[in-house]
C-alpha cells in the first residue's frame, strides 16, 4: 500500500463523481487528439516537401487551385490547355521531362478521380527519391488503367478488373460507355495517387465527348496564338455532310482537338525551373507554379490558423474539465475532513495527506487523458471513412502526433495545480476537530 | 516507565477572546504494560487529554513523556512519526476508512509509519481478533463489533508501546462490550503494551485493576 493506492481507493469511493470528472477531461483530450491527428494528416499531405516534378503548368488563375486540382485532385480543374502547348513545352530547352494529365472524370464505382496520362507519368517519382512501384504493369494500350492502392482496396479491384467513368465528376450521372481494364496496382504511396485511377491519355481522349469540337478547338488555338492549318479552317467553315461530331465513333482525333488539364514538368536545373516559370507566367496563356509554395501558403494562412483555433478551443475544454475536477474534489473535502483526521491520527503527516489529494487529482487528469487518447484515436477511426469520402483525405487512426506526448506532462501539471487548493485544505485540517465531527 | 504526564495544561480560546481551561494535570504515571481505566464525565476533558498524549493537540504547557521521549518537545512531523510508531489509537466510533477492506485498514497504519507494510502481520492480527474470514470485507460489510475489532488490530499494527482507547465500547451493544474489552486488554497484555482506556461507564472501568478519576487529578479551574 502506498500513497497512489490510497488515492485510487479514494477515487473508487466516489466512483460516480470521479468517473464523470475524468470523463469530462477525457472528452476534452479526445477532441484535442482528434484535431491533432487530422491536422497532422492534412499537414503531412499538404506539406509534402518534394514532388517528382518541380513545376505544374495549368490555365491562368489561382496557383493554389491548380495545385489542389492537378496534384491533390480536390478542386475542379480549370479551362484545359491545348495539347500543342504541351508539345511546345516538352521541347523547351529547360525541360527534362514533361507529362500531361487530363482530369475531371471519376470512377463509376467509388467515385475515385481519374487521371488520364502517359506512361512517363510513372517515371516521375511520387516524392523525391521515391519511385512508383506497381504490381502488374504500367500503361501500355489506350484502354489500360493503373489504380492506386486505396482504389484497389475499396473497390476490390485487381488486375483484369474493368471499370467505367462518370463524366465530369461524382455529381454527374453521365456514365461513359467505354471500359478501362486494370493492368497494374500501385503500391501505397501515402499521397493522393493512392486514391486515383490512372488511365491511358489516348483512351481518355478516345472517350466520346472528350474531344474538343473543331470550332472551339480553332478558337482555342487562336487564343493560344498557334497557327491554325487552313484545312482545319475549311472543315470548320463547311463541315462534311453526314459527319456529326456529337457521336461516338473513333474520330482519329487531331492534335489540335486534344486537350490536357495540366502539365507536370521536371526541369534540368533549379535555375531552369525558375526561368521557365517566369517565362510561362509572363505570358497570358498559362500559369506555372512550383506546388510547394502555394501549399505552404495554404498551410500557413489557413490550416495552421485553423489548427491553432481548434487547439485553443480544445485546450479551453480541458481547462473547463480541470475546473470541474477542482470543484468536485474541493466540494468533497468537507466530507473527507474526518477521513483525513483519521489518517493524521494514524500518523500520516500533513505533507502525506496533501500528497494523497494531489495524487488523486493528478490521477483523475491522467486517467481522463489516457481514456481521451484512446477515444480520440477511436473517433478518428470512426470518422476516417467519412472524411475520406467527403474530402479524399486518407486519415490513419493509428497515426501518432508527437504533441500527444506533451499532453500527459501538461495534464500532470494541470492535475497538480487543481489539486493544490484541496490538498492545502487537507494539509490544514485540524485533526482533533475533524475527529470530533 | 511508559507514560508520564507532568504539569500538563491546556485551554481553548473562546470566540470572545477569553480562554476555557480544560486540562490541568499535575502528574499522572503509567508503568510499562500497565492497564488503567480513566473515568470521567462527558465534556470533562477526556478526549482532549488523549489528543494531547498522542501529540494531536499541543498543550499550553507541561510535558508528556512516552518511553522517556517528551512528545511536546517534538516538532509536528516528528510527533506524527512518533504517534505512528509508538501509539495505538482505538476510537469510540472505530474510525475505519470505509473505502478500504479490513486488511487494508490495518495496513494503512503501517503505511503511515513509514516502515513499509507487512501483509502477513496484518493478516495475523486480524486472525487473532477473530476476523480471519473477514479480511477483504469493507467496514460497511462488517458488524459494529467486527469493526471495533478491526480498529483494535489496526492500533496494534506498528507494535506500539502505548494504546489509547477512547470509549471503545460506547458504540457497541452490551454483548459485544465485554468481548471488545477482553480483546483490547488481552492484546495489550500479550504485546506488553500500556493501556489507557477512557470511559464514562463505571462498569467498564470496574474491570480494570487501576481506575483513575479524571476529576481527581485534573483541576482546570
Amino acid at each position: 500500500m502506498n500513497l497512489v493506492t490510497i488515492s485510487i481507493k479514494s477515487i473508487k469511493q466516489r466512483l460516480l463523481s470521479s468517473s464523470l470528472t475524468a470523463l469530462s477531461v477525457a472528452l476534452g483530450v479526445m477532441l484535442m487528439v482528434a484535431v491533432l491527428i487530422i491536422n497532422g494528416v492534412v499537414s503531412d499531405l499538404f506539406s509534402q516537401p518534394s514532388f517528382g516534378f518541380n513545376l505544374v503548368v495549368g490555365p491562368k488563375g489561382s496557383d493554389l487551385s491548380l495545385a489542389l486540382s492537378a496534384i491533390y485532385r480536390l478542386d475542379k480543374p480549370g479551362e484545359p490547355l491545348p495539347y500543342l502547348f504541351y508539345k511546345e513545352l516538352k521541347e523547351h530547352r529547360a525541360v527534362e521531362k514533361a507529362v500531361p494529365i487530363a482530369i475531371g472524370d471519376v470512377t463509376q464505382q467509388g467515385a475515385f478521380p481519374i487521371v488520364g496520362t502517359i506512361p512517363e507519368f510513372f517515371d516521375l517519382d511520387y516524392a523525391y527519391g521515391k519511385p512508383f512501384r506497381v504490381r502488374g504493369e504500367f500503361l501500355k494500350t489506350p484502354w489500360d488503367a493503373v489504380i492506386g492502392s486505396r482504389v484497389a482496396a475499396t473497390n476490390g479491384w485487381g488486375i483484369g478488373s474493368e471499370f467505367k467513368l462518370i463524366h465530369g465528376g461524382a455529381e454527374s450521372d453521365h456514365v461513359h460507355d467505354e471500359k478501362f481494364r486494370v493492368v497494374g496496382v500501385l503500391a501505397p504511396t501515402g499521397t493522393p495517387n493512392d486514391r486515383t485511377a490512372f488511365v491511358s491519355l489516348a483512351g481518355f481522349w478516345a472517350i466520346a465527348g472528350h474531344e474538343k469540337p473543331l470550332k472551339e478547338a480553332v478558337d482555342r488555338l487562336e487564343k493560344f496564338r498557334y497557327p491554325v492549318p487552313q484545312s482545319l479552317r475549311e472543315t470548320v467553315a463547311e463541315p462534311k455532310k453526314g459527319h456529326d461530331h456529337g457521336h461516338d465513333h473513333d474520330h482519329g482525333l487531331l492534335d489540335e482537338q486534344k486537350e490536357v488539364t495540366a502539365i507536370f514538368i521536371r526541369t534540368k536545373s533549379t535555375a531552369g525551373s525558375i526561368a521557365l516559370a517566369g517565362e510561362i507566367n509572363e505570358d497570358v496563356r498559362a500559369l506555372a507554379v512550383n506546388p510547394i509554395f502555394p501549399m505552404k501558403r495554404l498551410m500557413t494562412m489557413i490550416v495552421d490558423n485553423i489548427k491553432l483555433m481548434l487547439l485553443t478551443l480544445t485546450s479551453l475544454i480541458i481547462v473547463v474539465s480541470a475546473v470541474s475536477i477542482f470543484v468536485s474534489i474541493y466540494n468533497s473535502m468537507a466530507d473527507r475532513r474526518r477521513e483525513i483526521g483519521i489518517m493524521r491520527a494514524l500518523g500520516a503527516r500533513r505533507e502525506t495527506v496533501f500528497a494523497i489529494i494531489l495524487a488523486e487529482s493528478a490521477l483523475l487528469c491522467l486517467g481522463g487523458g489516457v481514456i481521451g487518447l484512446l477515444l480520440g484515436h477511436g473517433i478518428v477511426a470512426v470518422a476516417s471513412p467519412i472524411i475520406e469520402s467527403r474530402s479524399g483525405i486518407l486519415v490513419n487512426p493509428l497515426s501518432f502526433e508527437p504533441l500527444e506526448l506533451v499532453l500527459f506532462p501538461v495534464l500532470l501539471v494541470l492535475g497538480s495545480l487543481i489539486g493544490f487548493l484541496p490538498g492545502l485544505a487537507a494539509y490544514r485540517t485540524d485533526v482533533a476537530a475533524a475527529l470530533s465531527e | 516507565m511508559s507514560l508520564v504526564l507532568d504539569n500538563l495544561k491546556k485551554s481553548y480560546r473562546e470566540p470572545g477572546g477569553g480562554k476555557i481551561p480544560v486540562l490541568n494535570v499535575a502528574r499522572l504515571e503509567l508503568q510499562a504494560a500497565e492497564q488503567v481505566a480513566l473515568i470521567g464525565t462527558s465534556g470533562g476533558g477526556k478526549t482532549t487529554l488523549l489528543n494531547v498524549i498522542a501529540g494531536i493537540t499541543a498543550p499550553d504547557s507541561g510535558r508528556v513523556l512516552i518511553d522517556n521521549t517528551d512528545v511536546t518537545s517534538l516538532n509536528e512531523a516528528s510527533r506524527d512519526r512518533f504517534r505512528a510508531l509508538k501509539i495505538g489509537f482505538v476510537f469510540q466510533t472505530f474510525n475505519l476508512l470505509p473505502a478500504f477492506t479490513a486488511l487494508e485498514n490495518v495496513l494503512l497504519g503501517m503505511c503511515f509509519a513509514g516502515k513499509g507494510t507487512d501483509s502477513h502481520r496484518a493478516t495475523d492480527l486480524l486472525k487473532r481478533v477473530g476476523l480471519g474470514h473477514r479480511l477483504n470485507h469493507r467496514p460497511p460489510q462488517l458488524s459494529v463489533g467486527e469493526q471495533q475489532r478491526v480498529a483494535v488490530a489496526r492500533a496494534l499494527a506498528n507494535h506500539p508501546s502505548l494504546l489509547l482507547a477512547d470509549e471503545p465500547t460506547a458504540s457497541v451493544d452490551v454483548a459485544n462490550q465485554n468481548t471488545i474489552l477482553d480483546l483490547i486488554r488481552d492484546a495489550c497484555k500479550e504485546n506488553k503494551v500500556s493501556l489507557l482506556l477512557v470511559t464514562h461507564a463505571p462498569d467498564v472501568a470496574a474491570r480494570f485493576g487501576r481506575i483513575e478519576k479524571l476529576s481527581d487529578f485534573n483541576r482546570p479551574q
